[in-house]
């Protein structure tokens, strides 16, 4: 899977990150580096399975004031949607 | 310049306990339990040992048993009172940030048939006393004196009261407490009387004994039995013939240890008061952890976690500047699964740096730190491209 932004379809992320297979903290450093992509009051996706992600997804969104919208599970790791609050 | 600054994980021999370990080699070798002037002197020394450590934990003298490490104490504390009072309950209640020892013997009960439920913690690490009491069944509760990973001290004396005042149902059904102390005893002043706990364990070589030697407190009037086969040693609570010279020096340690406690109370909290100050103004994104006020958490330690920054590569740069610490970052682990109590506290997990102080630690160690800390966090970031992001 690579990465894509998908052009903000109704109701799918404005930004995807894919970071399957790689370790703590290279998800959250990927998060942050494409963060800029997201328009304000869109979303983006991030998926990571290392087992530290989905503590430090909730650490970042406190830490930068964004909002962890929720999570899914994937074949294998996790998608969680993230909102940009500002 | 070195620094040691992972006293938390262990710290060198107090002089007084090198003294009482040389002397008790050559004097305490025999074995306690004979009758002939030998094994009298080797029992001498350890009846001697064991009034010292209660004395200094406000508990009796017997009601204090030596065994072989403070794991070991906290496996003997969970599983001796599950089993004594596998009729009164079978659930055992321990909070979400207990050491891995009070953890595994709760795994080890549950897989016996047992249940087990586990107490939250708040952002800081610390458990609300209203969430400990116990449901009908409870066998235990279980809750550490302070964290090992980030300090914050929790209220067992408000806990044992709220243990006490709601699902009392009389004397005979009262649930025990059990604290994990391996991190308070010879730290902070620990007395099992004012803390109302009716279980304590502590570690040795957490203040300046040798390692080896775990200690159980176990109130008298609470139900326990040794969980593991029993000889005559330590009047059935722990087996095997006893580490005297080890178990002598432990309790020298700890008497010396009670003597300075003021002292270094307010030494060492003036170094972590420093580094916690200072520290947000020299390294970006670094999010300090454990309770904000001093009372709420231990004098001598301090953790923080740096944004985009590997533990394992943060620990590399500060030890090839011959620093110590220590990290609950997950690639710093066996596992390679973050610390359950970061996760529990919603603490980010990775850059996660534990500094401890100890009693040879000066503030040359803090600038030794402090000199080299925020070029290393700069550096990982710029190699991982994490910077400005």
């Amino acid at each position: 899977m690579s990465e894509t932004v998908d052009g903000r379809a109704p109701g799918g992320p404005d930004v995807v990150v894919d970071a399957l297979g790689r370790h703590c903290p290279l998800p959250i450093i990927d998060l942050a580096k494409r963060f800029a992509d997201v328009p304000v009051g869109g979303t983006v996706e991030l998926f990571a399975d290392d087992p530290a992600a989905p503590a430090d997804v909730a650490a970042w969104c406190r830490l930068r004031d964004q909002e962890l919208l929720g999570a899914r599970d994937l074949p294998a790791g996790r998608a969680f949607l993230i909102r940009r609050t500002h | 310049m070195p620094a040691y600054l992972d006293h938390a994980s262990t710290t060198p021999l107090h002089p007084s306990a090198r003294a009482a370990l040389l002397a008790a080699l050559d004097d305490g070798w025999a074995d306690p339990a004979r009758l002939y002037r030998e094994g009298r002197r080797a029992r001498m020394l350890l009846d001697a040992a064991r009034e010292t450590v209660a004395g200094v934990l406000g508990a009796r003298a017997d009601e204090v048993t030596f065994c072989s490490s403070g794991t070991g104490a906290g496996h003997l504390a969970v599983l001796g009172t599950a089993a004594a009072r596998r009729r009164a309950g079978d659930l055992v209640l321990v909070s979400a940030v207990e050491h891995s020892s009070v953890l595994h013997a709760a795994e080890r009960h549950e897989r016996a048939g047992g249940r087990t439920a586990t107490i939250g913690v708040d952002q800081h690490g610390r458990v609300d006393p209203a969430s400990c009491v116990p449901p009908p069944g409870t066998a235990l509760v279980s809750v550490q004196h302070a964290n090992h990973e980030v300090g914050t001290i929790q209220p067992i004396a408000e806990i044992a009261a709220a243990m006490r005042a709601g699902g009392d149902g009389g004397p005979g059904s009262r649930v025990p407490l059990h604290t994990d102390a391996a991190m308070t005893v010879g730290c902070i002043p620990v007395d099992i009387t004012a803390l109302g706990a009716d279980l304590l364990t502590a570690s040795a070589h957490k203040f300046g004994g040798p390692p080896g030697v775990g200690i159980l407190v176990v109130r008298a009037g609470t139900r326990w039995t040794n969980p593991m086969p029993a000889d005559e040693r330590e009047a059935g609570r722990a087996a095997g013939f006893p580490n005297l010279p080890a178990i002598v020096a432990a309790a020298a340690a700890l008497h010396a240890r009670a003597g300075e406690l003021a002292a270094e109370r307010e030494r060492l909290g003036a170094l972590t008061t420093q580094l916690r100050a200072r520290l947000p103004a020299l390294v970006d994104d670094v999010e300090l952890l454990g309770d904000p006020d001093p009372a709420g958490r231990l004098p001598n330690l301090l953790v923080f976690s740096c944004l985009y920054v590997a533990g394992e590569a943060l620990l590399g740069e500060l030890d090839r500047a011959g620093i110590a610490v220590s990290s609950g970052s997950s690639c710093t682990s066996d596992s390679l699964t973050p610390s359950h109590v970061l996760v529990a506290m919603g603490a980010l997990s990775h850059g996660n740096v534990r500094v401890s102080f100890g009693r040879e630690s000066t503030a040359a160690d803090l600038a030794a730190l402090l000199d080299v800390l925020p070029g290393a966090v700069t550096a990982i970031r710029e190699r991982a491209g994490a910077v400005g992001i």
